[in-house]
């Protein structure tokens, strides 16, 4: 699909001084001289024996390149949805425990702005903020979980913050929602009426029975993360796969821009897979 | 009704107020965005300056929020911006939705239709948003045309299983059965009698995609495989600010604002619309 693009990637590859045999021989070296159909076909052919070809730009199997740059966004997505998961679902909680009241309140305001503020504008009002006036945290970059531990964490915290700003938002409305609902249930007058701790009424029984929404509103977040991995590594100068998007795409290096989306989709449709089947657990009355 | 409720009226009041300056910039003392003057480069915020016009005078200009590396003004460009955001955030909910309709409508009365469609529809929603519209924009030459039609597609989907929803249950209505068995034509069934009782949702929708649509053209734009960089729009200001951000911040600093405010807007009146239109809604989320 997207070799109907007017650039035209040999002709980037071999530079402003090419003749233009040198562009029509990198061009038959790279198959482009043959049919779309054809390319398709050899490309599907490809895919189905797990390779997704090979970059133009970098001179690689898309695959290895995939290999070498997944690191640092499933660093970075994975410590996002801790964050997110972490600080939204209580949020949440309080708030539907407080429905009406001024916690409440400010977290729908909070969750509206975090709807509205794009990645990027926060990502540089975070930067300003704490990098450059406190300076707490690197600006840009990032280090392999390899070269330690500490280094690693501290290059990626303000990223994953940063992304996390939205997923909370998202999270703690529906958290706050399914919770409210599950409050107004009988059984909690019961389990109240039976004298339990508050506590125990809004985890063990408000909240177990709202667990499946929670799930799936972080399942159908993967969507929205993924587009912030790529806004935010870009920001943050982290190589990972997001930067791989934009750089492939700014070089018209289309294996890799369709081995790159295949890679997130699968990765997204996967994850809703597991949360699909993770329901059994969380509500032993659905089965499969 | 719509007007009672505080969020449409704030959502309301700022998003006219951001269509007021887009139309009125020239009148806003701006000066054409796309010019520039190496005498005044990166200035801050409020400083005075020179700039040269295309005929190759000289004006006194003040720099409100002050001017980036080439000696362009950031306030006229960010005026002018506006303009470019509002269009494509408006054009891309239009165009998605008169196509999510149309399918929707389809998909949801002519049962044959139903089941290839929504495959379709699930195929290409299973590419997340953004990544779908980077990759159709790059597939096209950039344009404003190219990045509406590419932020609407990544909608329509969308629109198309909200459609497909509402006229699943408006289907069983008396009135529809009343209508088939008259021998109205099914086109005028579909368009005139099932369409108008899915006005409130998709008008909330809609909303929805404009500020989806107005974010989604600001990230394209600052990765820079959006709108070409000749064309002001608040994402291309940012973009070219970004690289000495740490040096003079407002050149990411002002573009940002407006881009969240209006976001922010758009978002406010559609959960107002929401609350007012669908109270069943409202008392859920």
């Amino acid at each position: 699909m997207l070799r109907l693009t007017p650039g035209d990637p040999a002709a980037i590859l071999a530079g402003d001084a090419a003749s233009s045999e040198q562009i029509a021989a990198i061009r038959a070296s790279l198959g482009l001289d043959r049919s779309l159909p054809v390319q398709f076909a050899i490309w599907l052919g490809n895919l189905l024996q797990g390779e997704l070809g090979q970059s133009y730009f970098y001179k690689m199997q898309v695959t290895t390149l995939i290999g070498q740059r997944i690191e640092p966004t499933l660093a970075l997505a994975t410590l996002t949805i801790l964050i997110a998961v972490v600080v939204s679902i209580p949020l949440g909680v309080i708030a539907a425990w407080r429905f009406g009241g001024w916690f409440d309140r400010a977290l729908m305001g909070f969750s509206v702005i975090g709807f509205s503020v794009p990645v990027f504008v926060l990502a540089y009002i975070l930067i300003w903020i704490v990098s450059l006036k406190l300076g707490w945290f690197p600006v840009q970059g990032y280090r392999r979980i390899a070269d330690g531990f500490f280094p690693f964490l501290h290059h990626l915290i303000l990223p994953a913050i940063t992304l996390s700003v939205i997923y909370i938002a998202l999270i703690a409305r529906v958290t706050r929602a399914s919770v409210l609902e599950a409050l107004g249930e009988d059984y909690i007058r019961t389990a109240r009426a039976k004298g339990l701790p508050e506590m125990r009424v809004l985890v063990r029984h408000a909240l177990a029975n709202a667990a499946v929404p929670i799930a799936t509103v972080i399942g159908i977040g993967i969507a929205i993360l993924i587009g912030g991995v790529v806004v935010t590594e870009s920001v943050y100068a982290i190589p990972g796969l997001g930067r791989l998007t934009v750089d492939a795409v700014l070089a018209r290096d289309f294996p890799t821009v369709q081995g790159v989306i295949l890679f997130f989709s699968f990765v997204y449709v996967f994850v809703n897979l597991l949360i699909d089947l993770s329901y059994v657990f969380l509500d032993p009355r659905i089965r499969y | 009704m719509m007007l009672g409720n505080w969020s449409v009226r704030i959502g309301g009041a700022a998003l006219l107020l951001m269509a007021l300056v887009s139309m009125a910039a020239p009148w806003l003392g701006t000066v054409d965005p796309s010019l520039f003057d190496a005498a005044s480069r990166d200035l801050r915020p409020g400083e005075s300056g020179e700039i040269l016009t295309l005929e190759g005078e000289t004006l006194k200009h003040t720099f409100r929020m002050g001017s980036d590396s080439f000696g362009r003004d950031i306030y006229s460009r960010v005026l002018y911006g506006t303009r470019v955001s509002l269009a494509v955030g408006v054009g891309a909910a239009a165009l998605a939705l008169a196509f999510g309709i149309v399918l929707g409508l389809c998909a949801g009365y002519l049962r044959w239709l139903d089941g290839p469609l929504m495959r379709v529809m699930d195929g290409l929603m299973a590419i997340p948003a953004i990544l779908l519209a980077i990759a159709l924009v790059a597939l096209w030459r950039a344009g404003i045309g190219t990045v509406v039609a590419a932020i609407a597609i990544t909608e329509i989907p969308r629109v198309t299983r909200l459609v497909r929803a509402l006229v699943l249950s408006i289907r069983e209505e008396p009135y529809v059965e009343a209508a088939v068995s008259l021998g109205t034509p099914t086109a005028k069934i579909m368009f005139g009698h099932i369409l108008p009782n899915c006005i409130a949702p998709l008008l909330v929708q809609g909303t929805y995609i404009v500020a989806f649509a107005i974010l989604v053209e600001a990230i394209l734009s600052f990765l820079g495989v959006g709108l070409p960089p000749d064309i002001p729009t608040w994402g291309n200001i940012m973009a070219e600010g970004r690289v000495q951000f740490v040096a003079y911040p407002h050149n990411v600093f002002f573009p940002g604002i407006f881009l969240a405010v209006t976001v922010l807007a758009v978002n406010m009146l559609g959960d107002g619309l929401r609350d007012t239109l669908d109270p069943k809604m409202a008392k859920r989320v």
